[in-house]
């Protein structure tokens, strides 16, 4: 049979995934492509001229590019790991209960999942107030001296980081307590019968057999956080003195505000790559003796 | 007296107090945006400020709805979210279905496609995907907010990941009884996967009514703000007047609570379909 022929004969499977496929073809992977020969472009709103690689030259000497991206691993790697600690713990300290109170805590952690960056942002703005916020308020409680939180540079990332995680977490939680639910139980009572602790059981059992559920929820978190846009745009712009610009945020300036489309389709590009290395890197140390299906 | 007694181990009224703490440091926020919300602009700036405020009040929500703008980017935000999922959820259960059960030549290529493009974040397709609107003419327009959204990928996975389970038999039953192949996706394969096609929809309704940055680019007059990017707008008009601010923020962010409990199970399950796998 020909290939055309075998092509008109199974024909129902091209017509079913066109529908999506074209539309994912203009909007998404030509956008790609167009990306990277974009990023070897001088593109602004008056010229394109091509110069080869100088764009990607430019931002490697751009002190403010080296910042933001010093801030985006700063944030992501303060983020992440905390994040994950959190969710572990408190998968953990759920199990043992009965399945409605483990999902009423389950509720409580994922409300502020859907709320948007956005509403979460412009809480937290008026939360972390020098005059009148909330927080001052219960850091006076506990005897501190009041901060300008987002206003001195030495603070303003590490209050980010703070917000994220403790409104973050929800959907890893959900996640992992599945993947918990799936461990048979005899494995707990056996190793409670040996006379394993708690601390043992959960590095010696919980920890390996989450894994894989760890691995993905690790890749995903980083590639999320290092695309942090929204809190910054609406809290902080990226300042004070760029303490807070991040890889995303100078994208959107560099398009969308300076019009130079080409330096900032190079800056996507940088961003792409690290995102890449960083998830093969995640799975070469976490992905050893690690199932698929 | 001490049969009535029930020993509850030390360990679990820590690990109660744990959560708790941990659970209300999340949740205190929302409350604090509602209470804010509900107090007078004046007492709202009060420090130390009413945790628990004896008087509450409408008048914010009053002055929120009379400029009618608010209601203009629910209209928007109402219109792209749902297009956009409806949309989603026919194309990706048709292209699931061709990737599950359809043998053709290709379609390993396809399926290959479709997984390398997940790992690829949408910021970086950002850039070129303005100036593609902005050839089609569709800056500032409801094709410009929808169209690039029905392009994403991730549903076409979670539907092929589901009906891949599917058994064959079912399929195959349905040719022999004289079935189209139209008849066999609208008649037998769509009403078996509801359970994916109801994660998928309330995951993308979810995720395009609190998607910001895409509408923030592609659109440039204040009548055509989704409602993410419309309150950012009064956010930097009036940074100061938090009782209004938190009164537009409640307002966007009550129909996704209301969406969440009245969806609860699919959210929780939801989560871990389409992942590890």
């Amino acid at each position: 049979m020909t290939l055309s022929k075998k092509i008109w004969k199974e024909r129902w499977g091209y017509l079913f995934i066109l529908p999506h496929f074209i539309p994912f073809l203009i909007f998404f992977l030509i956008p790609v492509i167009w990306g990277i020969y974009l990023s070897l472009f001088d593109y602004n709103v008056f010229s394109k001229t091509f110069i080869g690689f100088g764009n990607y030259k430019e931002i490697f000497s751009s002190w403010l590019f080296l910042k933001a991206l010093k801030n985006t691993f700063f944030y992501t790697f303060g983020v992440v790991p905390l994040w994950l600690a959190k969710a572990l713990l408190v998968t953990v300290l759920i199990y043992p209960f009965h399945k409605s109170i483990r999902t009423f805590y389950k509720t409580i952690f994922y409300i502020p999942h859907v709320s948007s960056t956005v509403i979460i942002a412009m809480i937290w703005l008026w939360i972390f107030n020098p005059s009148f916020g909330l927080l001052d308020y219960f850091v006076r409680f506990l005897g501190i001296d009041p901060l300008v939180w987002l206003g001195n540079k030495a603070t303003a990332m590490p209050s980010l980081i703070l917000m994220q995680v403790i409104m973050g977490g929800g959907s890893t939680i959900v996640l992992l307590s599945a993947a918990m639910s799936s461990i048979p139980e005899y494995y707990f009572e056996a190793a409670k019968l040996e006379g394993a602790n708690s601390w043992n059981i959960f590095y010696r059992i919980t920890l390996p057999l989450l894994k894989p559920a760890i691995l993905y929820v690790l890749v995903m978190g980083t590639v999320a956080n290092f695309q942090t846009f929204s809190n910054i745009y609406i809290m902080t712009q990226g300042g004070p003195e760029f303490s807070t610009i991040t890889v995303a945020y100078l994208v959107y300036e560099t398009a969308f505000k300076n019009y130079n489309l080409g330096l900032a389709s190079s800056i996507s590009v940088v961003m792409f790559l690290i995102l890449s290395g960083l998830a093969i890197i995640q799975f070469r140390w976490l992905g050893k003796n690690v199932e698929y299906y | 007296m001490n049969s009535l007694k029930i020993k509850i181990p030390i360990s679990k009224i820590i690990s109660i107090i744990v959560l708790s703490v941990l659970g209300l440091m999340a949740f205190i926020p929302l409350y604090w945006m509602v209470i804010t919300a509900l107090k007078e602009p004046t007492l709202a700036m009060k420090f130390p400020p009413d945790i628990l405020p004896k008087q509450l009040t409408l008048d914010n929500f009053k002055e929120l709805f009379e400029r009618r703008m608010i209601f203009r980017w629910t209209l928007n935000s109402i219109i792209v979210a749902g297009t956009v999922t409806i949309t989603q959820l026919f194309l990706c259960a048709l292209a699931g279905y061709s990737l599950s059960k359809k043998v053709f030549p290709g379609a390993q290529v396809f399926f290959w496609i479709y997984i390398a493009s997940m790992m690829i974040p949408r910021q970086v397709t950002i850039v070129p995907l303005y100036i593609l609107v902005a050839k089609f003419n569709m800056i500032n327009t409801y094709y410009g907010l929808i169209l690039p959204s029905i392009a994403a990928p991730f549903g076409v996975f979670l539907m092929r990941q589901f009906m891949v389970t599917l058994p064959d038999e079912i399929i195959s039953a349905a040719k022999i009884d004289g079935a189209s192949e139209w008849q066999i996706f609208t008649k037998v394969i769509l009403p078996i996967s509801k359970p994916a096609l109801a994660v998928l929809g309330i995951f993308t309704f979810v995720g395009e009514w609190n998607s910001f940055l895409w509408p923030l680019i592609v659109t440039n007059t204040t009548k055509m703000k989704t409602l993410q990017a419309g309150i950012a707008l009064l956010q930097e008009e009036v940074p100061m007047q938090y009782s209004y601010l938190m009164s537009a923020a409640t307002f966007a962010a009550i129909p996704m609570i209301i969406v969440f409990f009245a969806f609860q199970k699919y959210f929780l399950r939801g989560v871990t379909l389409g992942s590890i796998k």
